[in-house]
């Protein structure tokens, strides 16, 4: 019983010192683990010429600018966090997702004029879940409007759907 | 999980396992398939599509079940590894060594069905970004525990050195979970928390619980059964061994 005490003390106090070193080094590293920086940041700590980073932000309403040079898009738009934007060029294929008011992420550097050049954008999704139906009946009753950015409180919309996981269930009863 | 040694010796018996998995078992089975077949049904007929992923949201009645089997899995794991240094239990290390290749499945069906999902909603297979790495370090983890508890001659010395890795890998836990929070990651945060509201539609909601349910069960039913056939194993190898040694017994005799 004795030893068996000393173990379990043994193995709580190795657990505990694995997770503070763990704790520590993520801390230490933590700007290394961010997977983007925000254009305020950006702006904030210049990172060196040429050095490539990670911009991430929401795109700004009626920023965008699609052109087609030699059969390639050319695409300008600001992405914002609120505090800062920052006008960013990309030339190639915008993700499905990639819209104003959407978060993306954006591979380049700061070039000297203060514009971003991007060789990558990925577009980030959001943890809002929201059927097509809700979204339009937001849209159309005005309180909603996506390119100025996230989705309202689930709260506000969840009675929009509540009628329809009764039908689903209902169908599924006849169905099954 | 079990407090007292007293307790954790009465159930953790490999006789009162056996008698208690085969009461389990066939409702674990029959719920599994119960809420599976509710819930797939529902994900993928009937509810509606995601207003800006479209169809593709179907991938998360899959993707997050495994998510999160991938971690109790582990955390499992970890359970049994105290219980294997702490105590020296024999069923925890029969536990441990069927719930590894379980876990990983799951934490590999988790990022396969995850890079599916990115490449056209991201636009990207993969990223080296927190959430998505400490999964993968999660995969490492349990491809690792799996090799080093069969790698010795000595059983023993093999279950004692993987309870070690699964404890020490336990901190990769905190981690998977928080990531989204505390560093800001292409992954999204979590649409379910404990403490407020979930942002997704309940039309979404209610079969991804199915399936999560389902799922669940179904991991259940396969380590129940893994772990009864493995407590099979050993007792039919003793009584093996214990019979050559008799035969030698009366050869000298």
């Amino acid at each position: 019983m004795k030893r068996k005490t000393r173990r379990l003390w043994m193995v709580i106090a190795c657990v505990a010192c694995i997770g503070s070193a763990a704790g520590l080094t993520l801390r230490a590293f933590s700007s290394n683990i961010v997977f983007f920086m925000a254009p305020s940041q950006l702006k904030a700590h210049p990172p060196a010429a040429d050095r490539t980073v990670r911009l991430g932000g929401m795109v700004v309403a009626g920023s965008l600018h699609r052109e087609t040079h030699n059969g390639e898009p050319v695409n300008a738009f600001q992405i914002t966090d609120g505090q800062a934007a920052i006008e960013v060029h990309f030339t190639g294929i915008l993700p499905d997702l990639f819209r104003e008011g959407q978060s993306v992420v954006a591979l380049g550097s700061l070039q000297r004029d203060g514009d971003f050049t991007a060789s990558e954008v990925l577009a980030k999704h959001d943890e809002t879940y929201m059927p097509k139906e809700v979204a339009d009946e937001l849209k159309r009753t005005g309180k909603w409007d996506p390119r100025f950015g996230k989705a309202p409180d689930a709260s506000s919309w969840d009675t929009m759907t509540a009628k329809k996981p009764a039908s689903d269930t209902q169908s599924l009863k006849t169905g099954g | 999980m079990r407090a007292t040694p007293n307790l954790l010796h009465r159930y953790a018996n490999p006789g009162q396992f056996l008698r208690l998995s085969r009461v389990l078992l066939p409702w674990l089975t029959a719920g599994a398939l119960l809420f599976l077949g509710a819930g797939v049904a529902w994900g993928l007929f009937f509810a509606p599509a995601d207003w800006q992923q479209g169809e593709t949201v179907r991938i998360m009645y899959v993707h997050v079940p495994m998510a999160w089997l991938a971690s109790s899995c582990y955390l499992g794991l970890a359970v049994c590894s105290v219980l294997s240094l702490v105590w020296r239990h024999p069923l925890a290390d029969l536990a441990a060594i069927e719930i590894g290749p379980v876990g990983a499945c799951a934490a590999a069906l988790c990022l396969v069905t995850g890079s599916l999902w990115g490449e056209p909603m991201w636009g990207t297979w993969w990223v080296w970004d927190a959430r998505l790495t400490s999964v993968l370090v999660l995969f490492f983890l349990y491809l690792g525990h799996i090799a080093l508890i069969r790698a010795f001659d000595e059983p023993a010395r093999g279950q004692k050195a993987a309870a070690v890795l699964a404890l020490a890998g336990a901190v990769d836990l905190p981690i998977i979970k928080f990531s989204v929070q505390w560093w800001n990651t292409l992954h999204q945060p979590d649409s379910i928390t404990l403490t407020g509201a979930p942002t997704m539609s309940l039309t979404m909601l209610w079969p991804l619980l199915l399936t999560t349910l389902g799922f669940t069960l179904g991991v259940a039913a396969v380590i129940f059964t893994r772990l009864s056939a493995a407590i099979h194993e050993s007792r039919t190898r003793q009584l093996l061994a214990r019979s050559r040694l008799d035969r030698t017994d009366t050869h000298a005799a």
